[in-house]
């Protein structure tokens, strides 16, 4: 059997995934599941987010919960405090975000920090930002912050759930258009060959700083939308839940187990975690089984995938195409 | 002179690995830099390419002082380097390895592309498209680290033993694309061990020894050179 991906199949398998996501709150109506699905949605734009620079690029970053708490308080603090519009809040968590992965890369590349002390950096740098959230005045520490709630697409909130579901998979869509514009472009070019050998991408002309500055601007950016996004949902922020460390992790998680550095990758391992935490719920109701599962999957992955789930299919192919010949 | 350095010195720590080195490169031309083992060679390339700061001394390209300019800066002004040890991009496949080259000059994904595959097609390695680097052959690598540099459009490439490790054949081949890329108007200034090739394409042999230029001059005279002759293989013993 011939199992090439060619752009016709390829494009068979996107309108097929287009398909399934808008029809899936008809055929799961419970709010519950649709919850779940726009669960799976955000957790797959924010996992893309990090797939930006921890997949394209190869900058592992195990504080990306740093941009999604910032967009998540901009966004908060504009709407509730000064009474700004909430989509231009929402503009403008794009722009905080992409301001603090501006000055994070700045730091951490000037400094020239590469791999686990990026890494590193990165959750330093989330950590201090929750402390200060916990103190400063215009965050109101420790008590969060409530917006009122008042539905209606003018203050970009959503009666139903289907509606929120809708605007994640917009957000989604926007993601996996970035990846693919990542995938085809010269910026997204030069960020792999930044993942692969920055000395030998430096000698071809690439500015190698630059370029991982960009990439964060870019990935912090999206997280922050992620974080406004997840206000506008709940209504509200405080420190832990804007820069709790568990958001940096399953960020890297869904992009990992799904395949980093890939299109589909996060959409993939945002579905397969969505999976394995229902699972999990309904075999046991031990608080944090679901995390030894995600633990002892992560372990797998990187032993013996380093693709992910994604890079699963390509092997099988591979194994199937040597069966064939 | 398109590439003019003169008394270049690096040292790391007590080690004078290139000291006063002053090394020319005509318009159009093809020198060699020839040398033992440890000799600096390496390093007065890393250097020259940004790659290292030296401690003193000048680097000159198509009349700008280049000295210090970071290694992107200096491949974007037209000067590019080969690595002695390859260094694919491993997980990419070979044209989009060269096409990060090409991207050096055009931001279009299309251009690049074709400008790529001119390039594989020029140093003969076509076939090879669409292999991941990390499974190409000794001598793959080598044409590919050529092919990338080729890419950038340079005006001048440096070529740190793009032979080294190839067999006899596999030289010859390399030689006349070395040839075929000089005629199409590439300065040249080549690191090679491999006399065979270095005969054949120099114009011009610097001759480095413990950092230093021991001699300098047309192939013949450099390699009938006494000091040249001691730096490979040592003092002839005087009988008493």
């Amino acid at each position: 059997m011939n199992t090439e991906v060619t752009p016709a199949r390829r494009g068979i398998l996107v309108l097929a995934l287009i398909a399934a996501v808008m029809g899936y709150p008809f055929v799961f109506t419970s709010n519950y599941a649709i919850e779940l699905g726009m669960l799976v949605l955000l957790g797959a734009f924010l996992g893309q987010a990090w797939n930006v620079a921890g997949g394209f690029a190869g900058q592992f970053s195990f504080g990306h919960a740093a941009f999604f708490g910032t967009g998540a308080y901009c966004s908060a603090i504009l709407v509730s405090t000064y009474g700004v519009n909430p989509w231009l809040a929402f503009a403008l968590a794009a722009v905080s975000g992409a301001v603090v992965g501006g000055i994070v890369g700045a730091l951490s590349f000037r400094f020239g920090l590469r791999g686990s002390y990026f890494a590193l950096i990165t959750l330093a740098f989330a950590e201090i930002l929750r402390v200060l959230a916990d103190s400063v005045p215009i965050t109101r520490g420790g008590l969060g912050i409530l917006i009122s709630a008042d539905p209606g697409w003018k203050n970009l909130q959503f009666e139903s759930s289907t509606g929120v579901y809708y605007f994640a998979a917009v957000l989604c869509a926007i993601s996996l258009l970035i990846a693919y514009w990542l995938k085809t472009s010269r910026f997204g070019a030069r960020l792999a060959a930044i993942r692969e050998n920055e000395a030998a991408a430096s000698a071809l002309g690439v500015n190698v700083f630059w370029q991982k500055v960009h990439c964060l601007v870019l990935s912090g950016a999206m997280s922050a939308v992620g974080g406004a996004f997840y206000v506008q949902k709940y209504l509200f922020i405080d420190p832990y839940l804007a820069y709790n460390i568990n958001r940096s992790v399953e960020m890297l998680l869904i992009s990992m187990i799904g395949g980093a550095g890939t299109i589909f990758g996060p959409f993939v391992g945002a579905l397969a975690i969505g999976l394995i935490g229902e699972g999990t719920r309904a075999l046991s109701t031990a608080p944090g089984l679901s995390l030894v599962v995600y633990g002892l999957i992560l372990i797998l992955i990187i032993g013996f995938l380093p693709q992910g789930l994604i890079g699963l299919t390509s092997k099988l192919r591979r194994k199937g195409a040597s069966n064939a010949s | 002179m398109l590439l003019e350095v003169d008394r270049l010195c690096k040292s790391f720590g007590g080690l004078q690995a290139v000291s006063d080195a002053s090394v020319r490169l005509p318009e159009g031309g093809i020198v060699a830099l020839i040398g033992p083992n440890g000799a600096g060679k390496t390093t007065l390339f890393a250097s020259i390419a940004g790659f290292i700061a030296p401690d003193s001394g000048t680097v000159r390209f198509a009349g700008t002082d280049i000295t210090g300019w970071k290694p992107h800066r200096i491949c974007m002004a037209g000067m590019v380097r080969t690595f002695q040890i390859t260094q694919p991009f491993s997980r990419l496949s070979v044209h989009e390895n060269i096409m990060v080259g090409a991207y050096a000059r055009t931001a279009n994904a299309r251009e690049a592309a074709d400008r790529a595959e001119a390039v594989a097609r020029q140093v003969g390695m076509h076939h090879l498209l669409q292999t991941e680097s990390i499974n190409l052959t000794v001598a793959a690598r080598k044409r590919l680290e050529l092919a990338r540099a080729l890419a950038t459009q340079p005006r001048v490439l440096l070529l740190d033993e793009v032979m080294a490790g190839l067999n006899p054949t596999e030289i010859q081949e390399i030689v006349d694309v070395v040839k075929a890329i000089r005629t199409a108007g590439v300065s040249i200034l080549l690191i090679e061990h491999v006399m065979q090739a270095v005969m054949s394409l120099a114009e011009k042999i610097y001759v480095l020894s413990q950092g230093a230029i021991i001699a300098e001059g047309l192939p013949q005279e450099v390699t009938s050179n006494t000091a040249v002759i001691e730096a490979y293989f040592g003092k002839k013993k005087v009988a008493a």
